[in-house]
């Protein structure tokens, strides 16, 4: 789980290992990481902290290989960190072109990384899911959100073709769009929104939860606020 | 044929890096041939079964310091179990000395307290330079500290200190290899998938592949040691049923031999087999390797597959075309 000191990554953690699951915890800032791992283990769950930055390239091997170290081949991935470059959102050609560089490595190049890792390992085995978490900005061309609508477009076709690439090995590869939530990445994109509109993180995970034990076939985008099961 | 005249007669091969996407390919038999790695698939049978070794290559050279602040080299020889290393220890030098040349390592005794980096460690069984850490830290403190501070096992003749991810295969999982289960490295998932459409089914074990070379010629003597592995119940039934329909079974590298030739059961064990021209594999038909020469005990290992004359032959033709026979180079076939 990757981006998981806070936010949907945080509670999605939780919830998976409330359900027994083993978790690898990646984020950069190893103190707040630490303090999720220490929740987790205090409610009798199993997590580990792995401090990384999934837009350095030389870190993508040690994360892979303290997560696979710790708790073993990994059967699901799940690429949530990202970030959306400088706020307050820029107009489009007000966008450094350098800002764009990095946004793609966080939110694209740097899953792909882990993915070229993990994949392989879960095809040979004949099973596996990796869970790209995507937004609604991947599909709707919003004025301002540019560079990160376009990471997370980029990493929704990423996932499709992943997803047909890997047809009959076992690896189904889905994309999730939690839709609008009261997160650290919302108000800084969007200070004047209603709070108290917005959905709390622990309950999209646990729809998330849902989506990732359901049977959606390999290659689908799903949306939370419209999810009904399957 | 007297030594010298042998010596003049063996091949020498070529010992510099190949693209994975290039590897070049020696069919060892009566007739042997060379072709392309990636023509893989067309060289197998529908009812074959290829078994990987998914061990991941760890950072196994480690840095260290005595409690006299003597600097030491750490290079790791089996999986890491919790917070326990276990490893052999080397003097100052780098990758760039030959490791038979390098000095020897400070002296560190049971129960001394030596330093990797922050993390403190006590010395928990020795026996010459093979030492037991017991580290004072939590498994992901250790783990942290292994992939920040560690560096894959080096080779010798490299200039530039090789990467990480240039001794991972396309599969690996869990890091348990010292060094690079390297036969794997040119099966990219093109070939992979390749050999599924062709009827060839996949399958895997984890082989904590170990060091090649201590630098010591007594311990050497020895080597391999013995080596953890764990085979899963799916390959286990994956060997029956190509057994069964009369299909061959495909190691991609020596360290699967070790582990399919060692087990009789799935699950968790040590290989202990020294395998040479004399043994008669149990279970393994074919092999997939580097390449060798005469003298190297993978050598010995492929004339367990094919009589030593033959793999000579091949060896002599993959030099007159030029592959190469570096650790990350061409490769062979026996079937």
């Amino acid at each position: 789980m990757t981006g998981a000191s806070r936010g949907l990554g945080r509670a999605l953690a939780e919830a998976l290992a409330a359900k027994g699951a083993r978790v690898a915890l990646v984020a950069r800032e190893r103190a707040a990481l630490e303090d999720v791992a220490a929740g987790i283990r205090a409610r009798g769950g199993i997590a580990h902290a792995i401090a990384g930055d999934v837009a350095q390239k030389l870190q993508a091997h040690a994360i892979a290989g303290q997560a696979q170290g710790l708790v073993g081949e990994i059967a699901i991935a799940i690429h949530n960190a990202s970030t959306l470059g400088p706020v307050p959102l820029r107009l489009l050609l007000d966008t450094e072109c350098e800002d764009l560089a990095d946004v793609l490595e966080t939110n694209l190049v740097g899953p792909f990384r882990l993915t070229k890792i993990l994949a392989g390992a879960m095809a040979i085995r004949g099973a596996g899911l990796i869970v790209h978490v995507s937004s609604d900005a991947a599909i709707e061309p919003y004025p301002r959100w540019g560079a990160y609508g376009i990471s997370k477009a980029a990493q929704d076709h990423l996932s499709r073709i992943l997803a047909a690439e890997l047809a009959d090995t076992g690896v189904r590869v889905l994309a999730v769009d939690p839709g609008e939530m009261d997160t650290a990445m919302h108000a800084a994109a969007m200070p004047e929104a209603d709070r108290a509109s917005l959905q709390r993180p622990a309950d999209v995970a646990a729809t998330l939860v849902a989506m990732i034990e359901s049977n959606a076939p390999s290659g689908a985008r799903l949306v939370a606020p419209s999810w009904s099961g399957s | 044929m007297s030594a010298v005249a042998r010596a003049f007669a063996e091949p020498v091969l070529r010992a510099d890096e190949v693209s994975r996407h290039a590897v070049r390919l020696v069919v060892i038999g009566d007739a042997p041939y060379i072709t392309e790695l990636a023509r893989l698939p067309e060289l197998l049978r529908a009812g074959d079964l290829v078994v990987v070794n998914d061990a991941a290559t760890l950072p196994a050279s480690l840095h260290g310091v005595t409690r006299h602040r003597e600097p030491f080299e750490l290079r790791l020889t089996a999986p890491i179990d919790g917070t326990r290393l276990h490893g052999v220890v080397f003097g100052a030098g780098d990758h760039r000395t030959r490791t038979e040349d390098r000095s020897a390592p400070p002296s560190i005794a049971l129960g001394d307290r030596v330093w990797l980096g922050e993390l403190a460690a006590t010395v928990i069984a020795s026996a010459g330079r093979r030492l037991e850490l017991g580290v004072h830290a939590r498994a992901d403190e250790l783990w942290a500290y292994v992939y920040a501070a560690g560096a894959p096992v080096q080779y010798a003749h490299r200039i530039e200190p090789l990467p990480l991810y240039a001794v991972q295969t396309g599969y690996a999982a869990r890091p348990w290899a010292v060094e690079m289960p390297s036969a794997g490295r040119p099966l990219t998932w093109n070939v992979l998938l390749g050999l599924r459409r062709a009827g060839v089914e996949l399958t895997t074990l984890t082989h904590a592949a170990g060091l090649s070379s201590t630098g010591d010629t007594a311990l050497d003597r020895a080597l391999p040691w013995p080596e953890p592995y764990e085979i899963p119940a799916a390959t286990f039934d994956a060997i029956a049923r190509t057994r069964a329909r009369g299909g061959r079974v495909i190691a991609i590298g020596t360290t699967v031999v070790r582990a399919l030739e060692s087990a009789h059961e799935a699950g968790k064990g040590v290989a202990t087999l020294r395998l040479d021209g004399r043994y008669h594999a149990r279970v393994v038909d074919g092999l997939v390797s580097g390449l060798h020469v005469p003298g190297e005990s993978h050598f010995e290992l492929l004339s367990a597959f094919a009589p030593a004359a033959q793999v000579e032959r091949a060896m002599a033709l993959a030099a007159d075309h030029g592959l190469s026979a570096h650790e990350l180079g061409d490769a062979c076939l026996i079937l």
